[in-house]
């Protein structure tokens, strides 16, 4: 129920950002056309703490500003590596633990991952993620395993 | 006041498409599939990243900048399962990756080889 109130804000929310139109008539439409879709997915059962996870929201404010870091930082590694002949890649797989306790925590880890440039995961089988990364630096970097770490802390804190 | 987020803003949508260049780039110069991937996602992070910030530093605080802020976000959500798809894809279609020749990890090269079957 929690899940689905808010699915209709944020819905409608969108929606007002979206149309731009503030007549009643369309207003009407709105949140009609908003009541019918959390209708359908409720029935489809995807109004849960997985497809809509509001639990997170505090604690995903404070890992996305350190996410979009890394990002800016893996974005100026690989831009060397395609420019410089100086900074070489080394293309190797890796597998790296994914301890986060629900499958949700699991795909934000690997998402985060595959995210930020020079690391891609390929796949994710129980705790392993396999890892496709550029350089071996990178490889380094996500292997000592600070993302995982704030991955679990942001799932934790909920 | 004016001309310092004009000058941000052009600071931003050059940066953005000079990593959109460099992505582009980076798809004729790496070797194989998988590092092509690599070199591809420079531009739906900081290119169309940047390139977005620029343009809400045109629109201001209009309705058209919270427009851009959702498609940012659209971005962020969906490129890295759409990259995701792609490289799994390709994995299991027997596309053998291509690794740099192991200074000390054995077993990474194995783990590469070992996954498509």
């Amino acid at each position: 129920m929690r899940h689905a109130i808010s699915l209709s804000v944020l819905l409608f929310g969108v929606w007002l950002l979206l149309s731009g139109h503030y007549v009643p008539l369309l207003l009407s439409f709105g949140v009609i056309s908003c009541l019918l879709v959390v209708a359908v997915s409720v029935r489809m059962d995807v109004t849960d703490h997985e497809g809509h996870p509001i639990h997170l929201s505090i604690a995903a404010l404070k890992f996305w500003p350190w996410l979009v870091w890394q990002i800016i930082l893996s974005n100026i590694a690989v831009a060397k590596s395609v420019l410089f002949s100086s900074h070489p890649i080394s293309p190797n797989i890796i597998l790296v633990p994914a301890k986060q306790k629900s499958d949700l925590g699991k795909v934000i880890y690997a998402n985060s991952i595959t995210l930020t440039p020079g690391t891609i995961s390929l796949e994710l089988e129980g705790d392993l993620i396999l890892v496709h990364a550029l350089t071996r630096e990178g490889a380094k970097d996500l292997a000592g395993g600070e993302m995982h770490d704030r991955v679990v802390k942001m799932e934790g804190k909920a | 006041m004016d001309l310092l987020l004009d000058g941000l803003s052009w600071v931003l949508l050059l940066g953005g498409g000079f990593f959109i260049f460099v992505g582009g780039l980076g798809l004729f110069r790496m070797p194989d599939f998988y590092t092509r991937i690599h070199a591809a996602s420079l531009t739906d992070t900081m290119g169309a990243g940047m390139i977005l910030i620029g343009l809400m530093l045109q629109a201001g605080w209009t309705l058209n900048s919270a427009k851009l802020v959702m498609i940012l976000v659209f971005i962020f959500f969906t490129s890295p399962t759409s990259t995701h798809a792609l490289a799994k894809a390709a994995l299991f279609a027997g596309i053998r990756p291509l690794i740099s020749p192991p200074e000390k990890q054995e077993n990474a090269k194995d783990d590469g080889e070992d996954a498509p079957s």
